[in-house]
């Protein structure tokens, strides 16, 4: 039995969830991010597991938190305002040190905003997590494949470092059909040792032990950042092509770096020498790997799909010195041409 | 006469293991102890300590109810308790989950969690301590403050025209039919008390046994926002029961 098949990027991504072993899922519908709510409350039961339909994305949230307070593998998808919403329970998750996976199909904002893609959710994924000193993994899928592939990574990541992950995606690859290839379905993990209703040796378990002494305070931040620096030296991920001699570099996230991947194509069929870096991780942001990848460019050529965030993480890990070019596209998806132009020109304006 | 001999051992055993042997960290006069100890009593004389979870939300009880308790329990956001406590049953259906919550963090910020529990009918059961004001936070109009109690935002009193009248939650969630019973309860008196076991019993039984929702409400003195005497505020409790807040079963489901 093949397990290839032509899927959106929202039901890759159910899909993958429910193969990477998790059986609990809670959600609020907000387009762009509704089938994953949809396919998952017909696919759970299939398979012994449950999905609540919310009464919020603050209630789905904390479903999810009880959920993973008692060992399941859990998840919830949402858009951008939902994402605003559930900043608390992310701050929360991160403190008690609780696993869960959000996936956040953006669409243009602020405010209620419109249905069309963006990635102007970047600052809210990166800089988000809520109040306070934590910290959430960010995945950046391009294609449908990623998008299940990396879903089934969101789980193992949150799973081995206790933290949640997010997935950021947009309305483009939520609704893009492509093919996919699953892995075959994982079993429900043991519940961990540390999980309730459970004892240790006598102890209950305690899940967000309440802590007044600054010593003990002190003690659980410290763990938390030893975690934090862990995972930039472990979990960084990036992906250079045609970058060892180009002479621009484009440094382009998700649907950005998909369209560039094939604006860079373009330029190199002409003759022109320029490259492409993507992040895979958002945070932790792939610095090194960036400076690898910009050693010896003239330029670096930045598009995204909102006002310019990302770049504000580019302009951190290069040189001041070198030229760092923002390219926004305001409203939904760039044409692989923009692109081609906008590297034509900076190429153009050395000569 | 004292508490103790009047309740007695036949009542209550002279230690309760799910209580644990931390102090308890409330304010002289305060109610929520008395409470605390009637929901571990409760925990212990249904057998259920080694499957409970018990989910403490966000106010004065939190300290206590993550501190004192000796069984497993996870702390809950400010009025997220009953999601939490969701998510928690629907992922370990044998596990005997229940919250713990006052009037702030129940029936303010959390009115949306409790009344979706509540309509779902989940199989968990709801502890709110009533004490018409925001304890932890300094004495700050609460849903359930009393017309004319004046707090901390409210110095001249609570003013219906301005801040409505106190709500009352038992009522309220007994009209869902996921709510399977539904009690209020108080710790002023020998007798209170004593009910008030008798609530938590059956608010936890429907919860086991799968009916739905269980619910009790429990008046709990608050002396030092109140502004009065631990033996005032005992008092306190009676006036606001016999005008606001009715005690007993308001909604116990036929099986």
């Amino acid at each position: 039995m093949t397990d290839r098949r032509l899927m959106h990027g929202n039901g890759a991504i159910a899909e993958a969830a429910v193969r990477a072993g998790c059986r609990f899922a809670a959600g609020y519908p907000l387009t762009p991010a509704t089938e994953i709510l949809e396919y998952l409350s017909g696919r759970m039961p299939e398979v012994g597991g449950v999905c609540v339909q919310a009464e919020s994305e603050l209630a789905a949230i904390n479903m999810v938190y009880g959920a993973a307070a008692s060992g399941a593998r859990a998840m919830t998808p949402t858009s951008g305002l939902g994402l605003s919403l559930m900043q608390e329970a992310l701050s929360q998750m991160c403190a008690v040190e609780l696993p869960g996976v959000v996936v956040d199909m953006a669409r243009m904002g602020p405010g209620l905003g419109t249905l069309s893609p963006t990635q102007a959710d970047y600052f809210l994924a990166t800089r988000g997590t809520g109040h306070g000193d934590g910290r959430a993994i960010v995945l950046a899928p391009s294609t449908v494949q990623e998008a299940a592939d990396m879903t089934i990574a969101a789980f193992d990541l949150a799973d081995r470092y206790r933290n949640p992950v997010l997935l950021l995606g947009d309305a483009l690859l939520a609704q893009v059909m492509e093919p996919v290839q699953f892995p075959p379905m994982r079993d429900r993990p043991a519940s961990p040792s540390w999980s309730l209703p459970g004892w240790h040796g006598g102890t209950a378990n305690l899940i967000g032990e309440y802590r007044q002494d600054l010593e003990s305070v002190e003690e659980s931040i410290r763990k938390l950042e030893c975690k934090y620096t862990t995972i930039e030296a472990q979990e960084t991920r990036a992906q250079a092509f045609e970058s060892a001699d180009a002479e621009i570099l484009v440094v382009a996230f998700g649907t950005a770096a998909r369209v560039a991947t094939e604006a860079v194509r373009e330029a190199r069929a002409a003759g022109l020498r320029v490259g492409l870096f993507r992040p895979l991780t958002l945070w932790p942001f792939p610095r090194r790997e960036l400076q690898e990848a910009a050693h010896g460019v003239r330029a670096v050529l930045v598009p995204e799909m909102n006002l310019g965030q990302m770049i504000e993480d580019v302009r951190l890990s290069l040189d001041s010195r070198l030229e760092i070019v923002p390219l926004n596209r305001r409203v939904g998806a760039f044409a692989p041409e923009e692109i081609r132009i906008a590297l034509q020109r900076l190429l153009e304006g050395r000569s | 006469m004292p508490l103790a001999e009047t309740i007695g051992a036949k009542v209550l055993p002279a230690r309760t293991e799910a209580m644990g042997e931390r102090p308890i960290p409330y304010c002289p006069g305060c109610g929520h102890g008395t409470a605390q100890r009637l929901i571990a009593d409760t925990i212990e004389s249904l057998g259920i300590r080694d499957r409970v979870v018990g989910v403490i939300g966000a106010g004065c009880y939190t300290n206590g109810g993550m501190g004192s308790f000796d069984f497993p329990r996870l702390s809950s956001l400010h009025g997220r308790a009953p999601a939490v406590a969701t998510g928690v049953k629907r992922a370990r259906p044998e596990a005997a989950v229940f919250t713990l919550q006052g009037d702030g963090d129940l029936a303010a910020i959390g009115m949306g969690e409790i009344m979706h529990a509540c309509m779902r009918g989940e199989r968990i059961t709801v502890v709110m301590l009533n004490n018409s004001t925001y304890g932890n936070t300094g004495g700050q109009l609460a849903p359930t403050t009393l017309v004319g109690q004046r707090t901390a935002t409210t110095t001249s009193g609570r003013d219906p025209d301005q801040h409505g009248e106190p709500l009352r939650v038992t009522e309220l969630l007994a009209t869902l039919p996921g709510v399977k019973f539904a009690a209020r309860g108080a710790v002023n008196t020998a007798q209170n008390i004593w009910y008030t076991r008798r609530f938590l019993r059956s608010a936890f039984e429907v919860a086991l046994a799968g009916k739905g929702l269980g619910f009790v409400e429990v008046l709990s003195q608050c002396p030092t926002f109140w502004g009065v005497d631990p033996t005032a505020s005992l008092e306190w409790v009676k006036r606001s029961a016999e005008t606001v807040f009715p005690l007993g079963e308001v909604k116990r489901a036929l099986p």
